[in-house]
């Protein structure tokens, strides 16, 4: 943490920094600490541990080792809010305007998504449930490319930046908007960890041992689902950490989701802070967007433990 | 659906404890169920017509049939998780789908045909699920817990697995980890859908003699799906004999396992011997089917 606030685009020393979290330190270190670095690196930490959260909650509920947070059309939905927002110029008058139309666009996605695997299985099977997933996500995909071949170059552009994944909007607001509900989110998941751990057995041996299924499915999907939504609202799709994360913890210790989740919430964190200070810094004063060095760095750490594991 | 008028054949003075109705035996049976009809809504054909069967407490019953004659649905339908589509189910007098599957889980252990597990998980931690109904959400293990684990897979001789990986034993060593969970639950009644499938010689008789010990030692019901009908007919107290979804036997391996029932069923030419023994359960039917001549 500290470490990715010290290092940036604008040299400044371990010590101008704690002055500047102390409130001392000049005007402009002040600005730079409080107001871009510090909100920044608090984002990457609360965004990347929401992802690997939701990843590992999704392996479970779909009992696949390679569900991540969008495999249920979540970031599609956002991506067509964010993009409408863009192209359509809203961006430019409210900095809200992204993070609410991607937010809306999420739910929106969600909504059908529930909405198509309820109608069309008897029970919330979930097959059905990633078959919904991806022709949501499909359908969403195609609206996306309709806006981007209507666009300009400029609204092209940052369309696409979004997509890839950044944390440079990083403000206060949105900091403790996810931390609020990050918070709520994971109490209550690890709470349901024992019900997640029987349901990566499958359904029926999972309601034979107790489990309210359909109510425990909904349960967390909706939670598990508004938590990516929140996440994707403020940094545009960053992907691999979502996956590989929840799934290198199962490699090292196991899939008891008591000791799962939480873990996830941590390495997330971590993983995504690290990954963004790196995507800021190494071609300063330009930046590398944050979705595609988590995939970067990620997958060769993944095939590293998958083949370890597998020996 | 409305269900069944009260039998003329009722015992007198049996009342079930949440039923209207008479009902035969509830004092003495686990599961009872008549008039019970399933289909799917997807299609016209019923998997289950008017099935009545009544499995007896602490006895060992076994369900046989062809393929697709109904058997795993029937598990289903008994254990409330999918509703019969007429007729209704008794689990201990009371119909099944008022229980709370916490409360049914705490009664009523299942192995069912398969499961999907793909995450790694070790023997000690697939049987502590079994202790999921009494634990609840976050309760924490306590000695009483610990214990039933321990003398479920003591009782299932893997206990000496425990800390091996769930996909890393073998195939007759998984299915007594999943005997040994639905023990851990401490179990009135144990349902099992052809648990001894692909599992070779030993392994069935380990499962089959743990089974009988269960129903004859601790009182435990246990209902089992097979196509082992030989040794069924040598373990189980009762049968049930299943053709296209209707029962068409229920009585003992004698009554049941006979020539003109097993021929019809399964389209088959066969002779109906006895075991020649030794052993307490010499003279069970044994059932040849014969080679084209």
């Amino acid at each position: 943490m500290v470490l990715a606030v010290v290092v940036g685009a604008s040299e400044l020393s371990v010590g101008e920094v704690v002055a500047a979290l102390g409130g001392g330190g000049d005007a402009a270190s002040r600005t730079i600490v409080m107001q871009l670095r510090m909100p920044r690196a608090m984002l990457a930490a609360l965004v990347g541990g929401s992802l690997a959260l939701a990843g590992a909650v999704f392996q479970a509920l779909l009992r696949n080792p390679l569900a991540e947070p969008y495999v249920l059309g979540v970031s599609s939905g956002a991506a067509v809010g964010a993009v409408v927002a863009v192209v359509l110029g809203w961006a430019a008058s409210t900095p809200w305007a992204v993070p609410l139309a991607a937010f809306a666009g999420a739910l929106l996605a969600i909504g059908l998504v529930l909405r198509v695997a309820l109608s069309a299985g008897r029970a919330l099977s979930s097959r059905v449930f990633v078959l919904a997933g991806v022709v949501v996500g499909a359908f969403f995909n195609a609206a996306i490319l309709l806006f981007l071949s209507r666009a300009d170059d400029q609204s092209f552009r940052s369309a696409m930046f979004w997509m890839m994944g950044s944390l440079a909007g990083a403000s206060w607001p949105q900091v403790s908007l996810l931390a609020s509900y990050l918070a709520v989110t994971a109490g209550i998941l690890i709470l349901l960890a024992r019900p997640l751990n029987l349901l990566s057995f499958g359904e029926e041996t999972a309601m034979f041992l107790g489990v309210r299924v359909e109510r425990m499915k909904i349960v967390t999907y909706l939670l598990t689902s508004l938590l990516v939504a929140a996440a994707v609202a403020v940094s545009g799709v960053i992907g691999f950490v979502g996956l590989i994360v929840p799934h290198a913890l199962r490699l090292l210790w196991g899939s008891d989701h008591r000791l799962l989740l939480p873990a996830s919430v941590l390495a997330g964190g971590t993983f995504l802070l690290l990954s963004d200070t790196v995507a800021r810094t190494v071609v300063a004063p330009a930046e590398l967007p944050t979705g595609v060095l988590t995939a970067l760095v990620g997958v060769p750490v993944f095939v590293v433990l998958l083949v370890r594991s597998e020996r | 659906m409305t269900s069944n008028g009260p039998s003329a054949a009722g015992a007198p003075g049996m009342q079930g404890r949440h039923g209207r109705e008479p009902s035969d035996g509830a004092d003495t049976s686990a599961f009872d169920a008549r008039g019970l009809g399933f289909r799917y809504r997807s299609s016209p054909d019923d998997v289950l017509r008017d099935i009545r069967l009544s499995i007896p407490s602490g006895s060992l019953y076994g369900i046989v049939g062809p393929n697709g004659s109904g058997k795993s649905t029937l598990l289903r339908v008994l254990l409330g998780a999918v509703p019969p589509s007429r007729g209704q189910v008794r689990y201990q007098g009371r119909q099944v789908h008022t229980w709370s599957r916490r409360d049914l889980a705490r009664e009523v252990g299942v192995v069912s045909q398969s499961e999907e597990g793909r995450f790694p998980v070790s023997v000690r931690e697939t049987v502590a699920m079994g202790r999921y109904p009494h634990l609840g959400l976050w309760r924490e293990e306590r000695q009483a817990d610990r214990r039933a684990i321990e003398a479920a897979m003591e009782r299932c001789s893997v206990a000496e697995l425990a800390g091996r990986s769930l996909y890393q034993i073998s195939g007759g060593e998984r299915q007594r980890v999943r005997i040994a969970r639905a023990l851990a639950q401490q179990p009135r009644a144990l349902m099992l859908d052809e648990p001894t499938a692909a599992l070779d010689v030993h392994y069935e008789m380990v499962i089959f003699e743990l089974l009988a010990g269960l129903a004859r030692e601790d009182g435990v019901t246990v209902a089992i799906v097979t196509h082992n009908l030989n040794l069924v007919a040598r373990y189980a107290d009762t049968l049930l004999l299943l053709h296209e979804g209707r029962s068409l036997a229920e009585g003992t391996p004698r009554e049941v396992l006979r020539r003109e029932h097993l021929e019809s069923v399964y389209e088959w030419p066969l002779t109906v011997g006895r075991h020649p023994g030794p052993g307490r359960d010499t003279g069970a039917p044994q059932v040849t089917a014969l080679a084209s001549r």
